[in-house]
């Protein structure tokens, strides 16, 4: 082991000094010293963000014998995941500063900084163990913050079911790992990507694996859990979970499918072809009814995972562009959604379809938020969603899945017509007793703004998408 | 910078002006001055146009060109150019976009948010309209359809949020054969280019590609050219929308799936439209032939005249279909002619609406004496409609007629003798609608209080009225202009 080495993992390093810096803040300043917990927690994750956008060489390396890979596509996601991250941070200060949680709020900060630190390592992996560790880390403390406003009945509820189904993908996919390993003796991604067989037992281990990672990307059908967790967590965790959480599982099985699985790769696409069209068409359907606004976008974000799996399995570098591009846009999309629910749910602790009736005749500018939100989600141009989409779709077409991108556009015209709901709630429909004027705080004013410019310059702006597809590689 | 692309920044430019606005009276003159100065824009580059064309006649579909691109991975380009169908479709453009803002006059509520949404339209018509990259091309296409959602149910009228979220579903369903047909064309076009310029020159569709994507392709833009088992939006949702949006989407809209049919489905597949196209003509004959119908059932004018644009619009398709020369020149002209003539229309109605708060033809009556402007501009647009000599609606019919009529065989006369009488029918209901409101006893009482046109309704008007009649009787240049700019037949 040399120190050459460890600085390749420069991201981490960085995010775990972030980590105990705060840690130690926590511990040991007074209560006076602590009122700039917030201020000083996003500045150092600001400071994270940049200096891994800056220092962090974009260059091909393994580390500790193949254990540890670093690359282009890798960095960049860890970017992507950054700075949906640094988004989230923001929208959090109001939640953070109500008495209950307030004495906790350093607690939040630890916790979601450890889960991102398991998400680059599952990135990074060249070992399924380390993979495996990171989708730990990644996922168990992520039940302790489901519960985080744990008198609060529904989160309770949530943080179990969530312990629960982690566990349990989490044991179904070691399963998995066993069965490689005893297929082929070796669990490093170079050695098993070289010697892969078409074998019987390997097409085992690899369906037990990708199931488990399925828990994690909440694909139909190992959806079940998502709504009720999405819907019980706080509006915050919530947004972690369906944006960063999937974003992040969704780039590491690509990563795996195209380093490990390449020979069986004619299983893979026909199994997640089938788990696309389940996860798109379930997702919408269910996300028509409903009147819970979180709930609503956990649906709809259930559908949504489905598109990221339609770039994911075309196995080429295209695919890998646009599911990195598709990552990026749903992470802002999927921000501006949640920022406006969070500012309303803050004040006013409305959390239904109905009670967004007329909100453009009070707060305008949360109103036009949600719209364009709502409306990069539905695909519509000239937000980004528009972009990512189509890249998706073109990507697909690339491999002749004609008849998968056929579907999907027609689920998309289904999921135009919920997102559509929300825009007339908004805007047409009249209410007695609108939702007043919201004031929000700086710090969600921020994260909305730098949302919107995201949904408005990432897809006009071509050299995002260029950059992208200089990073990706394909089988 | 290229002529072309300020037909997109000036609407965005105006969008921009609209923010600081206060009133209604600030709106209302960036929103004249902005449709004013797109109108000069657009007769200026005819005049280029034909300077332009005078030093290179040969060349197609690329004057004023410019090519920057946008994607390079993906060879994706913000490509431009018009030819002599683009300009005249640009010019149409800013007529209704002008007329229906003098129509729209005195919008309630938010004036500033219903001349947003107007203007973001505007940019996705006149983007279409240039655009000869196809990716480029869908993506205005979307702006342009995208904004219809929320001008219909929020200004619109009866049973409003029900058309509106119809209408957008059915034309985005469209949108979504229309992108796979797009990427397929994409992949299969042998240069892997959005161009369809360039497809079109240098690259060739294998057939058993066009098989599919031609009806993909068709169906999708033909969805917004009210084809007929897709057409129900069209009568929903033009009688749900306000005034100034029915013209511009009737007027305006729905060409661009003629337009685009024919740019793309037709031009780049020529062989599939050869194969599958009697398919698409038998729909487009019912199309003309039922829309005429439907007409005469209905008792709201506003649905009469939706359907009737139906049935005109299907003629633009079923000309497009006839693969000649003839008939597609009759096809542009046709658009021409219906944009002018159903803007007028809808205008004429929007005005009437607002004075009698009925469109329903049972209660009313006796109008020529009440409003005798607006009740001579009626007769003017239903004369346009039935094709009298003279009025833009019979050059366009006549020349679609006699391009179809150039097909020998059974089964293209049979069809052609079919959309013919749907001129008679359109007599039919035309006649008698004339007849109900404008002649006969006034039925409502309270309707001698009402007031005639005034001036800002007079011009939307008189200015559709002058390019319904000038379009009638010179029609030499437009079809000389069409004619040319379709070499390749």
């Amino acid at each position: 082991m040399k120190l050459s080495e460890y600085l390749l993992m420069k991201p981490e390093l960085s995010l775990i000094v972030v980590f105990l810096l705060l840690i130690f803040y926590d511990l040991f300043a007074s209560e006076k010293a602590k009122k700039h917990y917030f201020p000083v927690a996003c500045g150092l994750f600001l400071v994270h963000t940049i200096v891994c956008f800056f220092f962090c060489v974009p260059d091909s390396a393994t580390a500790f014998g193949g254990m540890y890979i670093t690359g282009p596509a890798q960095i960049t996601i860890k970017h992507v995941l950054n700075i949906g991250l640094f988004l989230i941070f923001l929208q959090a200060n109001t939640w953070l500063s109500r008495p209950d949680t307030i004495f906790k709020r350093g607690e939040f900060f630890m916790l979601t900084i450890l889960t991102l630190l398991g998400m680059y390592l599952m990135v990074s992996s060249g070992n399924f163990l380390l993979f495996f560790i990171g989708l730990e880390m990644a996922s168990l403390p992520v039940a302790a913050l489901v519960a985080f406003d744990k008198y609060r009945h529904h989160s309770a509820e949530a943080g179990a079911k969530y312990i629960f189904n982690a566990v349990f993908s989490s044991a179904v996919m070691i399963f998995g790992i066993s069965f490689i390993y005893g297929a082929c003796g070796t669990l490093y991604f170079a050695e098993l990507g070289a010697n892969m067989l078409y074998d019987p037992l390997l097409i085992m281990g690899m369906i037990f694996f990708m199931c488990g990672l399925f828990f994690k990307i909440a694909l139909v059908p190992f959806h079940l859990w998502a709504a009720d967790v999405y819907e019980g967590s706080p509006t915050n965790v919530t947004l972690y979970l369906s944006t960063i959480s999937k974003g992040a599982a969704a780039f590491a099985l690509m990563a795996i499918l195209y380093k490990v699985f390449p020979v069986l790769s004619n299983v893979w696409v026909d199994v997640i072809s089938i788990i696309i069209m389940l996860t798109i068409l379930v997702g919408n359907l269910f996300a028509l009814r409903q009147k819970n606004m979180k709930r609503f976008l956990a649906f709809s974000s259930i559908s949504q995972a489905g598109y990221i799996m339609l770039s994911v399995f075309s196995g080429t570098s295209l695919g890998m562009s646009a599911t990195i591009y598709f990552i990026f846009v749903y992470v802002f999309s999927n921000l501006a959604a949640f920022g406006v629910i969070t500012a309303i749910e803050n004040k006013t602790g409305k959390v239904n379809m109905d009670d967004y009736n007329g909100l453009y005749y009070t707060n305008p500018k949360l109103a036009l938020a949600m719209m364009i939100a709502m409306f990069s989600l539905g695909g519509i141009p000239p937000t980004a969603g528009f972009f990512s989409k189509f890249f998706v779709f073109i990507a697909a077409m690339d491999q002749g899945h004609t008849f998968l991108v056929f579907f999907a556009l027609i689920n998309t015209v289904i999921s135009l017509f919920y997102y559509l709901l929300v825009v007339k709630a908004m805007f047409i429909k009249k209410n007695n007793s609108p939702i007043e004027c919201v004031k929000t705080d700086g710090y969600l004013k921020a994260s909305l703004v730098l949302s919107m410019i995201g949904i408005g310059l990432v897809g006009l702006v071509s050299c995002i998408y260029e950059y992208f597809a200089s990073v990706s590689f394909g089988i | 910078m290229n002529i072309l692309s300020l037909f997109i920044l000036v609407p965005v430019l105006m969008l921009l002006g609209f923010i600081p606005c206060k009133n209604i009276k600030q709106v209302r003159t960036v929103a004249v001055i902005g449709a004013v100065v797109e109108l000069i824009m657009a007769v200026a580059l005819l005049f280029l146009f034909y300077k332009e064309r005078a030093i290179d006649p040969t060349s197609e579909m690329l004057f004023y060109d410019d090519s920057i691109t946008w994607f390079k991975t993906l060879n994706i380009k913000y490509a431009i150019g018009v030819d002599g169908i683009s300009v005249l479709m640009i010019l149409l453009t800013s007529i209704i976009i002008l007329t229906g803002t003098f129509a729209s006059w005195n919008m309630n509520p938010l004036p500033k948010d219903f001349f947003m949404w107007l203007t973001l339209l505007s940019v996705g018509v006149y983007g279409f309209f240039i655009s000869l990259d196809m990716f480029t091309m869908f993506f205005f296409y979307e702006i342009a359809l995208i904004p219809m959602y929320l001008l219909i149910g929020l200004w619109g009228t009866g049973r409003k949020e029900y058309s509106a979220m119809k209408l957008t579903l059915m034309l985005m369903g469209g949108s979504a054969l229309l992108i796979v047909g797009i990427i397929g064309i994409f992949y299969n076009s042998g240069i892997e280019s959005f161009n369809f310029v360039e497809i079109a020159k240098n690259g060739g569709i294998p057939i058993e590609a066009q098989r599919w994507i031609f009806p993909m392709t068709f169906l999708g833009f033909g969805v917004l050219g009210a084809l007929f088992p897709f057409h129900t939006w069209s009568p929903d949702g033009h009688a749900s929308a306000p005034t100034a949006v029915s013209m511009l989407h009737a007027g305006v809209l729905m060409k661009l799936g003629g337009y685009g049919c024919f740019r793309i489905a037709m031009r780049l597949m020529p062989e599939a439209a050869d194969e599958l196209g009697w398919i698409f003509l038998v729909l487009t004959g019912i199309s003309v032939v039922y829309g005429a119908f439907g007409a005469i059932a209905q008792t709201d004018l506003k649905y009469i005249n939706a359907y009737s644009s139906v049935s005109h619009c299907g003629l633009v398709l079923f000309a497009i279909l006839m693969v000649n020369k003839t008939a597609l020149t009759g096809a542009v002209m046709q658009m021409l002619s219906h944009g002018l003539m159903t803007a007028l229309f809808f205008a004429l109605i929007g005005m009437i609406y607002g004075r009698t708060h009925t469109r329903d033809i049972r209660q009313l009556g006796g109008l020529m004496k009440i409003m005798p402007f607006l009740s001579v501009c009626y007769v003017l647009a239903g004369l346009a409609s039935l094709g009298l000599p003279g009025l833009s609606g019979f050059v366009a019919e006549m020349t679609i007629f006699v391009g179809s009529f150039e097909h020998a065989d059974m089964f293209h006369r049979v069809l052609t003798i079919m959309a013919v009488s749907s001129i008679v029918i359109t007599a039919v209901y035309i006649l008698k609608v004339v007849g109900k409101i404008l002649y006969g006893p006034v039925i409502d009482d309270h309707h001698l209080e009402l007031t005639d046109a005034v001036w800002y309704e007079k011009i939307a008007t008189a200015g559709l009225i002058v390019c319904v009649a000038g379009m009638g009787m010179f029609p030499g240049w437009i079809s000389n202009l069409i004619r040319e700019s379709i070499p390749y037949l």
